[in-house]
């Protein structure tokens, strides 16, 4: 690259309002999240109207914010990345047609990026990606495994056949009584017990990469009702730390079958779940005893930011994608390959 | 003074781009397609029919509804980005006034409607008094049986605007008997040229970033959020 290129970054895909610039696909300029959790606690979950009618109220301030952290104005960037799916309709659509008036005012050219790819690329944010590369997503509607032989190249080796990851920590918290979201709660509570429940662990086939949560919930769920009924109380701390261990092993062992199958040069670990201190610490100690280079983002870019957004989007723009104004939501899209 | 108006509040579709006083291209449309596909494209569109850059306009009006939660949020959402990065003033307009609008010097009432499902309406009350029109009752939302009774005990001539009127018409005029004037339907679909002309004439410029829509009714989980704190306190 002979000349430095701008991307501004727009997500709202759930229920974090955000806008970002980064700078060359890799170097973060300004990263602004505007958070809901506050609100939407009280609901014990996201409501995506609740969410959408915060986005409307918080959107252009973000991306001003955004721009006035970079210290630049629109006719600095060259490109405009936003969230096009998977996500809340609702909340999309803001973020997407903000995104479509702000680069149609300023003569810029639009992308739209799936929030997955967004995940993965905040690796690139850290360190150079490497490829061979898998990556595991796990977040609040994802669980899977992807090989990437290049950039922009996606194959879906495994996934979850039922909750995602994120959602069985969510599901386990509200039944111990924590509050939303429940990730980091659990997380805490499994590193502080010295004791832990033993749940079982769903392997699947032999040599299956997918991942099965609900049948771990459901025994969640019987322990807790089994002790109660016999007058009995349970330990919290105890359940997380079980838990968290069952869905740990069976992250780390797949993610590790995997990378071994596959001979990648490099493993990252993106999404919401990634910022689990316990997945983080049992995916370091496997590949460090594999001598594998393994990377996890800071957690505040494995949580919903519009850094990764940008990132990925400056990989698809280089690679010549564009998006229309006609642009809409997609809830459910599908994550394909720009560079195949 | 070039003005572009928008309204997205509901299944039609309407962008205007006036410039003193003269319409200069107006596209109405009233098609079950998602605004997200159709009202950036019609946006781009008009600029290019009337030879115009998105800088070259001095104000925006937009349609805060009521309406359609979703629809009612693209609209702002274009309007406002585009007056927050162009830096033009922003004014926000009812989407019922601007049906209102389409009745000018009706010698009545005039009681736009818009559909909110299970025989529930937005609507308001307004009247065309010294050129202008004039709210009488605030915009909200009604059973449209109770909107019905109210308007009846007027004993005055209402006129129906709007798109939705077709689904009431029979309780209408049940109700209100002759008083009950149904509008012609090229004064059904809300028109942003209409839109911008409130805003002119007694539009107040609104704060950008703050910016929101009227819902007129709180979100379902809000509200059922609240009744359960009440309960809640009851019962301490
Ligand atoms: N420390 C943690 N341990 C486990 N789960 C976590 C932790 N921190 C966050 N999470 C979970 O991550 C999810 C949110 O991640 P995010 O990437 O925003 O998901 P998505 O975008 O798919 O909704 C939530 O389910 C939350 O409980
Ligand atoms: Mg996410």
């Amino acid at each position: 690259m002979d000349k430095d290129m701008y991307i501004l970054g727009i997500e709202t895909s759930c229920d974090e309002t955000a806008a970002s610039v980064v700078k060359n696909g890799h170097e973060i300029v300004s990263n602004v999240v505007a958070s809901q959790i506050q609100s939407q606690q009280r609901f014990g979950g996201v409501v995506p109207e609740i969410a959408s009618r915060h986005h409307v109220e918080q959107i252009t301030l973000v991306i001003e914010e955004a721009l006035a952290e970079a210290n630049l104005a629109p006719s600095d960037l060259d490109a405009v990345a936003v969230t096009e799916g998977p996500g809340l309709v609702g909340a999309l659509l803001i973020g997407i047609n903000a995104a479509k008036a702000f680069a149609f005012a300023n003569g810029l050219p639009i992308v739209g990026v799936h929030h997955i790819a967004g995940h993965i690329y905040a690796n690139q944010l850290m360190q150079p990606m490497e490829f061979p590369l898998l990556a595991l997503i796990v977040s609040g509607g994802h669980t899977e495994l992807v090989l990437m032989e290049k950039h922009g190249s996606f194959k879906l080796i495994g996934e979850t056949r039922d909750d995602a990851a994120g959602e069985a920590y969510d599901k386990v918290a509200r039944v111990l009584g924590l509050p939303y979201p429940g990730g980091p709660h659990i997380d805490k509570l499994a590193l502080e017990s010295d004791e832990a429940v033993d749940f079982p662990r769903a392997w699947l086939e032999p040599d299956s990469y997918d991942f099965s949560f609900s049948g771990l919930k459901s025994a969640v769920i019987n322990y807790k009702h089994n002790i109660e009924q016999k007058g009995g109380e349970v330990n919290p701390s105890h359940v997380a730390a079980g838990f968290q261990q069952s869905v740990v092993d069976v992250l780390t062992e797949k993610t590790s079958r995997a990378a071994k199958e596959y001979g990648v040069k490099q493993v990252i670990a993106a999404g919401g779940v990634a910022a689990n201190k316990g997945l983080r610490a049992s995916l370091d100690a496997v590949f460090e005893k594999e001598g594998l280079p393994f990377y996890v983002p800071p957690i505040s870019l494995c949580t919903d930011n519009a850094a990764m957004i940008a990132a990925a989007g400056t990989s698809m723009f280089v690679s010549g994608k564009r998006g229309t104004m006609e642009m809409n939501g997609r809830p459910g899209m599908e994550l394909v390959s720009w560079n195949d | 003074m070039i003005w572009l108006g928008i309204d997205t509040a509901n299944m039609p579709l309407s962008v205007a781009i006036v410039k003193d006083g003269t319409i200069l291209a107006e596209v109405n449309s009233s098609m079950a397609v998602n605004h997200s596909l159709r009202a950036m494209p019609v946006i781009e569109e008009l600029f290019a029919t009337v030879q115009l850059q998105p800088k070259d306009i001095d104000a925006i009006a937009v349609s805060e509804g009521p309406g359609s939660y979703t629809g009612v949020r693209i609209g702002v959402t274009i309007a406002k980005t585009l007056a927050w990065t162009l830096k033009k003033p922003l004014f926000g307009v009812s989407s019922l006034k601007v049906l209102a609008a389409n009745a000018v010097y009706f010698d009545g009432l005039i009681c736009p409607i818009v559909d909110a499902r299970r025989n529930n309406v937005y609507a308001g009350v307004y009247e065309f008094v010294d050129g202008g029109l004039t709210a009488i009752a605030e915009d909200g939302h009604f059973a449209i049986e109770n909107l019905l009774d109210v308007l009846a005990s007027k004993e005055r001539p209402v006129l129906f605007v709007g798109k939705d009127v077709a689904m009431h018409e029979e309780l209408m005029k049940e109700r209100l008997k002759e008083n009950a004037v149904i509008a012609p339907f090229p004064l059904q679909l809300p028109r942003a040229s209409s839109l911008i002309f409130i805003a002119q004439q007694s539009g107040q410029e609104e704060n950008t970033h703050a910016f929101t829509p009227e819902y007129r009714r709180i979100a379902e989980a809000e509200a059922n959020w609240l009744m359960q704190q009440r309960k809640d306190q009851d019962n301490e």
